[in-house]
């Protein structure tokens, strides 16, 4: 299993490396994370470890969210008990916040709680997250088109898109064309961001240049898998 | 943004002493450069002619006239870079930005000096 860990952006700021130099850093405040469940190829076809982020209040956790992490006393549990089937392990924490899986070969049990101290030795991380909602967006903020010209007869389309295609041949705007619509609010992972410092004491991960979301969002990070 | 982990995390980057100037001090900037293994100082002298940005992030800017024309530098002043500045002279101003000083040439430079109580 890479070095993986839940967290929660908190914002940027600027710190000095000892020789000097400046870097651009996001503050990311990260674990210690339970380990909920794990996936194995028998039981899920996929091997995977579950984690959980941040105590959630327990009003207003549902009780499928308690049952979860915890073994709760019910009849059903009682029957199945007595059919003979055996209860999956449980980390036995409060119900969490923010849970997700990370895939590969697992070397955790269940209830472990990971720290950022696995990150001590590695370089690089993806940070993945949910992405600023921009709402309806048109093309010159979407996809960075140039849009028109503020002069030279353009009327009321300085910002439009322009042609999206040719004329009776093919007749038609092919599939893909880039246009307004939806921006933001998305699955976004940046990759290869560089681990510029860790601290284990306040579990802190400082990572060099931008990561997706606002702040105060919850994001997902993982050794990289790029070469 | 104030929040309590930014705070604390800009604190860390920040000089235990914050060095002390005003706008319009004539100062040395006594900086650390690296020349292949070795380190040596070097001195930057000028008027300070506006600083910005704030917390561990804050910069200023040193003006100087060199060969008759004008130098500007901006440091940043939590920079471990920096090895210290030392105010040589204190003028009277008015204003946070002495931009002014740009237009101008020769003896015009010079501000009057502030008496320190």
């Amino acid at each position: 299993m890479l070095p993986s860990i839940l967290g929660r952006k908190v914002g940027m700021t600027q710190v000095f490396l000892e020789d000097g130099t400046a870097v651009p850093v996001t503050v990311v405040q990260a674990g210690p994370c339970h380990v909920l469940q794990i996936r194995s190829k028998e039981r899920d076809g996929y091997e995977a470890v579950q984690l959980g982020f941040e105590d959630k209040p327990r009003r207003l956790a549902a009780r499928s969210e308690r049952g979860q992490v915890a073994a709760l006393d019910s009849k059903r549990s009682k029957n199945r008990a007595a059919a003979g089937v055996e209860v999956a392990a449980k980390a036995d924490c409060e119900p969490q916040r923010f849970v997700r899986e990370f895939r590969g070969p697992v070397n955790a049990t269940v209830g472990d709680a990971l720290t950022v101290e696995q990150f001590t030795d590695v370089k690089n991380v993806d940070v993945t997250g949910t992405s600023k909602g921009r709402g309806f967006s048109g093309v010159m903020k979407r996809h960075n088109f140039a849009g028109q010209r503020a002069s030279h007869g353009v009327k009321k389309c300085h910002r439009h898109a322009g042609g999206t295609g040719m004329s009776a041949s093919p007749s038609r705007v092919f599939k893909g064309k880039k246009m307004p619509g939806q921006y933001g609010n998305s699955r976004v992972t940046t990759r290869n961001l560089q681990v510029v410092s860790i601290d284990t004491e306040n579990n802190l991960l400082l990572v060099r240049g931008a990561v997706p979301g606002p702040n105060g969002g919850f994001v997902s990070i993982r050794q990289t898998n790029k070469v | 943004m104030s929040n309590a982990i930014m705070d604390m995390v800009n604190k860390a980057n920040q000089k235990e002493e914050a060095p002390k100037f005003d706008i319009g001090d004539t100062v040395d900037v006594h900086t650390k450069i690296l020349e292949g293994a070795k380190e040596r100082i070097q001195v930057f002298s000028g008027v300070v002619i506006g600083r910005s940005g704030k917390g561990s992030q804050e910069m200023f800017m040193v003006r100087r006239i060199v060969a008759g024309q004008g130098v500007e530098r901006k440091f940043p002043v939590h920079s471990p870079r920096i090895d210290k500045i030392e105010v040589k002279r204190s003028g009277v101003t008015r204003r946070a930005k002495l931009y002014f000083l740009r237009d101008r040439v020769g003896k015009a430079v010079r501000l009057k000096e502030r008496r320190r109580v």
